[in-house]
């Protein structure tokens, strides 16, 4: 079992802590996972992506050959991102951010930042609604998991928001 | 063991640092090397250490000497432009022999470059980046864990060769995240003491057995004086040519005799024709490559340098020897490959596969050079 996964958009819609979250939740369940990121020098507003690989085996080169899952929450994310996916691969879009989904076959359009504006309350948890989305698309770890992993690795009093925002999530799409 | 977390190579440093001993940090933050002083100061206040954060890169240098001279175990962290202004104080701290470990963790320059994008290209600056004759002691992991390993290396080797020690990072393992197990203790390298008392005759820089100083920290009732001139056993500098010839040798003569620092590891030698020689977070992706040339039936191996200064030079003769070619993996112009020339020293042939664009190796990238490298051509 070798999965990786792209997790893309700009600086600030937590693409990266949702990756970290993601490899957390799979390192608790024993997997072998590694995270890395690229990012521009900008704190808010460049582009910025996240790669997680869960294997069963060591993994060496640490970075995405060939991603089973790209998630994009932009269009410019969308345009790059989508080109190297694996033809059995799932393109996760956030449907008002990328409006011209790119031609793949297996694509998810999910309202994400639409749910966690109007259901979770704030744009913020938009990467969590997206995380509940994509592991239940992708069944990658338990939903156990991925809740205990999203309240270990959040502000104490933002549990309860981010529980609801995955659980958003997660009842947006069916596997 | 402790149980299996996720960790970043950088949080794996400070946690190494803290394994170790160390309890006094002083940093100034830049990017790739930020997360290890913010993980410093959470860490160092709850296991009774000490964190500073300087007003800038020379200050925090200068403030990590003065306290391991004090007796404290020291680290501080920085990357390219920072390493580049911390070169005098290494230089003082490599002279006046003060404990201390300073970690680089390698971003793509010239100058201020690419602040986000990883690079080994600092393989030189920490050998000559100071100027004189001097010995240096450098460290490269490719891994969390090892991260985590060769810092406490790092911190005991400082200690043992009272000198400074590179912990040479890159931005590629600094910030990976990975599943690691730490072990819950490790071996601990003492601060050296003197061995006699001042009214015995004691000299805070007389060289012991291994050709190093006890020099008695500051406060513990020894008269000490510390210089970045040459000196003689007293600590007061010496305008002596006979003094200053054997202060010179013994700051190089001191690592250099000692063989058990060069740490490297091979995988797939025992036949092989050809070698694959690379070190920190461009080995990940050679080795995947090697290995997978090892599953269609090539015979090729790799030798991965944990220890880059001094550079393991009989281990790369010894390769060169007996392989038809050695390519050297690493992210930059071209920097080890000419010491991995100098070693082979014509027994074998030595071509670089560099990359220097902000990006690391795609494993295709090296599979190409040594299928070409391979079939007599260039890489």
């Amino acid at each position: 079992m070798r999965k990786e996964l792209r997790l893309s958009g700009s600086g600030g819609q937590g693409v990266i802590t949702a990756a970290i979250i993601l490899a957390q939740a799979a390192v608790d369940e024993g997997k072998e996972a590694v995270q890395s990121q690229s990012y521009g020098p900008e704190a808010r507003g460049g582009a910025s992506k996240s790669e997680v690989i869960l294997s069963d085996a060591p993994i060496y080169h640490p970075h995405v050959r060939q991603p089973d899952v790209v998630l994009a929450m932009t269009q410019k994310a969308a345009d790059k991102y989508y080109k190297d996916l694996h033809p059995d691969g799932l393109l996760i879009l956030d449907e008002q951010l990328v409006p011209n989904p790119p031609a793949f076959a297996h694509t998810i359009r999910i309202p994400i930042t639409k749910l966690a504006v109007e259901k979770a309350g704030r744009k913020l948890f938009a990467n969590i609604v997206a995380l509940g989305a994509l592991v239940h698309l992708t069944g990658i770890v338990q939903f156990d998991s991925i809740k205990k992993a999203v309240a270990n690795r959040v502000p104490p009093h933002t549990v309860d928001q981010n529980m609801k925002a995955l659980q958003l999530g997660w009842d947006a799409v069916s596997p | 063991m402790s149980k299996a977390r996720l960790m970043q190579g950088n949080e794996a440093c400070a946690e190494g640092a803290i394994a170790a001993g160390v309890n006094f940090f002083a940093g100034y933050p830049i990017t790739p090397s930020t997360e290890i002083a913010e993980t410093m100061a959470r860490l160092l206040p709850k296991t009774g250490g000490k964190f500073v954060q300087m007003e800038d890169e020379i200050a925090s240098m200068g403030a990590i000497l003065g306290a391991s001279l004090a007796g404290a175990k020291v680290m501080d962290a920085t990357s390219g432009p920072g390493f580049s202004l911390k070169q005098e104080l290494i230089g003082y701290a490599a002279c006046a022999e003060i404990p201390c470990v300073l970690v680089d963790v390698q971003r793509v320059g010239p100058s201020t470059g690419q602040p986000t994008s990883p690079s080994q290209a600092d393989v030189m600056q920490a050998r000559w980046g100071t100027h004189g004759d001097h010995a240096i002691l450098a460290l490269s992991p490719w891994s969390v864990r090892e991260t985590f390993d060769l810092t406490v290396k790092a911190v005991n080797y400082a200690e043992r060769f009272r000198t400074p020690v590179i912990l040479l990072m890159d931005e590629v393992v600094g910030h990976l995240r990975e599943k690691v197990e730490l072990p819950d203790q490790v071996e601990v390298y003492p601060r050296r003491q003197p061995k006699c008392t001042r009214a015995e005759g004691y000299e805070p820089f007389t060289p012991d057995e291994d050709l190093v100083p006890n020099v008695a920290d500051f406060g513990t009732g020894y008269h000490i004086h510390v210089t970045g001139l040459i000196h003689d056993d007293t600590g007061f500098p010496s305008g002596s040519p006979a003094v200053t010839e054997a202060s010179i040798r013994r700051l190089h003569e001191k690592i250099a005799r000692a063989k058990d620092i060069l740490l490297t590891e091979e995988s797939f030698l025992d036949d092989a024709e050809y070698a694959v020689v690379s070190y920190g977070g461009a080995a990940r992706t050679a080795y995947e490559v090697v290995a997978e040339a090892r599953r269609q039936g090539k015979k090729v191996g790799m030798l991965r340098l944990k220890t880059i200064w001094p550079f393991p030079d009989e281990a790369v003769a010894a390769l060169a020897s007996r392989v038809k070619g050695i390519l050297v993996c690493e992210l930059n112009y071209g920097q080890m490959v000419g010491e991995v020339r100098r070693a082979a020293a014509g027994r074998c042939a030595v071509e670089l596969c560099g990359k220097y664009n902000m990006q690391t190796f795609e494993p295709q990238e090296i599979t190409h050079a040594l299928t070409a490298f391979m079939a007599g051509g260039k890489a």
